[in-house]
């Protein structure tokens, strides 16, 4: 499923409304949770997962083709945990 | 770190404030969202969301575990993981963020 799938989904189940404020109802839930995690925040939707950020520590790498040692800085990446819920429901459950 | 949590109610309160429905309708909306990936995901499809990330089911092997506790053998049994991988977008908005 895509993107614009979803939207249409919701837009199926909700005829009352018009696709183009499906479409920003969706988008404004996925710039909330990208937002918030700029923020360094989290996000926890129970029983579907939580976003978070975890820090990578600054190390020293190299460059694989020349051998050279490369500082390599601390940085911020998001990582998500599946939610106990979903987790059930990917296995029958 | 800010260390804030987030949950289905600043979402919600989020949708009702930029589409301007009810707060009632909003939460459902966010539920119906949610929802929907959720099925989609369940029913062993890839949900890719562009500038957002994608989220993907992976089948796992069985295989022999321990009890750490008792260092008794278990077994794990097949299951079904998600993973999710960020889209570039939101890699390069977490990292400018959070950075100092």
């Amino acid at each position: 499923m895509i993107r614009s799938e979803l939207v249409q989904k919701i837009a199926d189940a909700n005829p009352h409304l018009f696709q183009r404020d499906v479409e920003r109802i969706v988008s404004t839930i996925f710039d909330q949770i990208i937002e918030a995690m700029a923020r360094g925040d989290r996000v926890e939707l129970r029983g579907f997962g939580a976003f978070s950020v975890k820090k990578r520590d600054g190390r020293i790498g190299r460059n694989p083709r020349t051998g050279e040692s490369v500082r390599v800085e601390e940085k911020h990446v998001p990582f998500f945990k599946t939610g106990k819920a979903l987790r059930d429901q990917l296995n029958g459950g | 770190m800010a260390g804030k949590t987030l949950t289905r109610m600043d979402l919600s309160e989020a949708v009702f404030r930029e589409v301007g429905l009810s707060r009632n309708e909003s939460a459902q909306l966010v539920e119906q969202v949610l929802g929907a990936i959720s099925s989609s995901l369940a029913a062993g499809e890839t949900v890719k969301i562009s500038s957002f990330g994608t989220f993907s089911v992976r089948d796992k092997a069985q295989r022999v575990g321990r009890n750490p506790k008792t260092g008794e053998e278990v077994p794990i049994l097949p299951r079904r993981v998600l993973s999710f991988r960020p889209s570039h977008l939101m890699k390069e908005r977490v990292a400018d963020g959070n950075r100092k």
